[in-house]
């Protein structure tokens, strides 16, 4: 489980270089997943002790995103100031989003239903 | 009141910022469970607001507290890479859909962001709430870096982007239905695209392959959107200066 866990990190830290050698404005982790998605393909199949790893990582993502949040108190007054056109923008937009999306993709997948 | 030294010396150890962290959330999960898991209780919402509260109330800084709960913070990273383990699994789904994933994540990374940003404007929020609701449907790393790159403010994005996947999931349920979308592939794209890390985590009731799908829909949504915003923002001339 050690190994899967260094094998993760490692692939964060080669994101982490490449975004900084090539200024790209994404994440290392973002890149790092992709990396660790190639080699899996390359390898053809995910080790035991990676699956551990990674697996038991994605099980407390949500509790990892709470003290992101928490930096919101920092921001109580401007959030006093803009709190209606926040909360309209979030929930219209959040629903426009997920409509359009789940509507394009179930047409898009099944192009034979769409003639019809 | 009285305020036991105890209390002081603790306040000074980054530890009881994680200890509280984990227990109010542990707490929030009870809850939410207790409740029948509704989107409404969402245990990161619950948590957050408690933390806050806490801290407001002892007067502890947002700096302090991060000191001890960037643990945390930090294991987001090696999480995200961890998601290709999912989508590797679901690999010979995800290249039969290959097109309507890219037009997908696509046209929701361009809707949302426009649809948030048109609408706060429309309704005069300053630009820097405009630059911080920008980013607000992609996973909270992605959209912190993206915050502060155009101007907005990170942490400000950071909280916009949980109540946006709060709001992601709470509406999932009835969309789904109403929709009538009942494949977990298209189930989990969606919450991906529309409410990132908290749509996946909740993507993942629907099973593995929603779960899969929702953390492709995520990184995608996420790396098009950090390379796409900056621009997009400039050409609509909202800009921090």
């Amino acid at each position: 489980m050690l190994g899967g866990l260094l094998a993760i990190l490692f692939c964060q830290l080669l994101g982490e270089i490449l975004v900084l050698s090539l200024d790209i404005p994404v994440p290392g982790a973002v890149v790092g997943m992709l990396l660790l998605l190639i080699a899996l393909m390359v390898q053809g199949e995910v080790a035991t002790g990676l699956r551990t790893a990674g697996e038991g990582l994605l099980k407390y993502l949500p509790l990892m995103l709470v003290p992101s949040g928490v930096g919101l108190m920092v921001h109580l007054e401007l959030i006093a100031r803009d709190w209606l056109a926040i909360v309209l923008a979030l929930v219209l937009s959040t629903v426009v989003t997920f409509v359009v999306t789940a509507l394009l993709m179930e047409r898009l997948k099944k192009p034979e239903e769409r003639v019809k | 009141m009285e305020t036991p030294s105890v209390w002081l010396i603790l306040t000074d150890a980054p530890v009881l910022w994680l200890v509280l962290t984990i227990a109010v959330y542990m707490a929030a999960g009870w809850l939410n469970q207790r409740c029948g898991r509704t989107p409404l209780l969402h245990p990161v919402v619950v948590s957050l607001s408690v933390i806050i509260l806490v801290l407001k109330l002892s007067q502890v800084s947002y700096d302090t507290y991060i000191e001890g709960a960037a643990f945390l913070k930090f294991l987001m990273g090696p999480a995200i890479v961890a998601l290709a383990i999912p989508l590797y699994d679901n690999l010979a789904r995800v290249r039969d859909l290959l097109l309507p994933l890219l037009v997908g994540c696509v046209s929701g990374a361009l809707i949302a962001a426009l649809s948030a940003v048109g609408v706060a404007w429309a309704l005069g929020a300053g630009n820097v709430t405009l630059l911080s609701l920008a980013p607000k449907s992609v996973t909270s790393p992605i959209a912190i870096g993206v915050a502060d790159q155009i101007g907005g403010a990170g942490s400000l994005a950071a909280g916009l982007v949980l109540i946006t996947g709060a709001l992601g999931c709470l509406i999932a349920p009835l969309l789904f239905r109403w929709l009538k979308i009942n494949d977990p592939a298209v189930r989990g794209f969606t919450l991906g695209v529309s409410a990132h890390a908290m749509g996946t985590a909740f993507a993942f009731e629907y099973g593995a392959v929603a779960g899969a799908f929702s953390g492709l829909a995520m990184g995608l949504t996420g790396a098009f959107t950090a390379f796409v915003l900056p621009w997009l923002m400039l050409m609509l001339g909202v800009t921090a200066g």
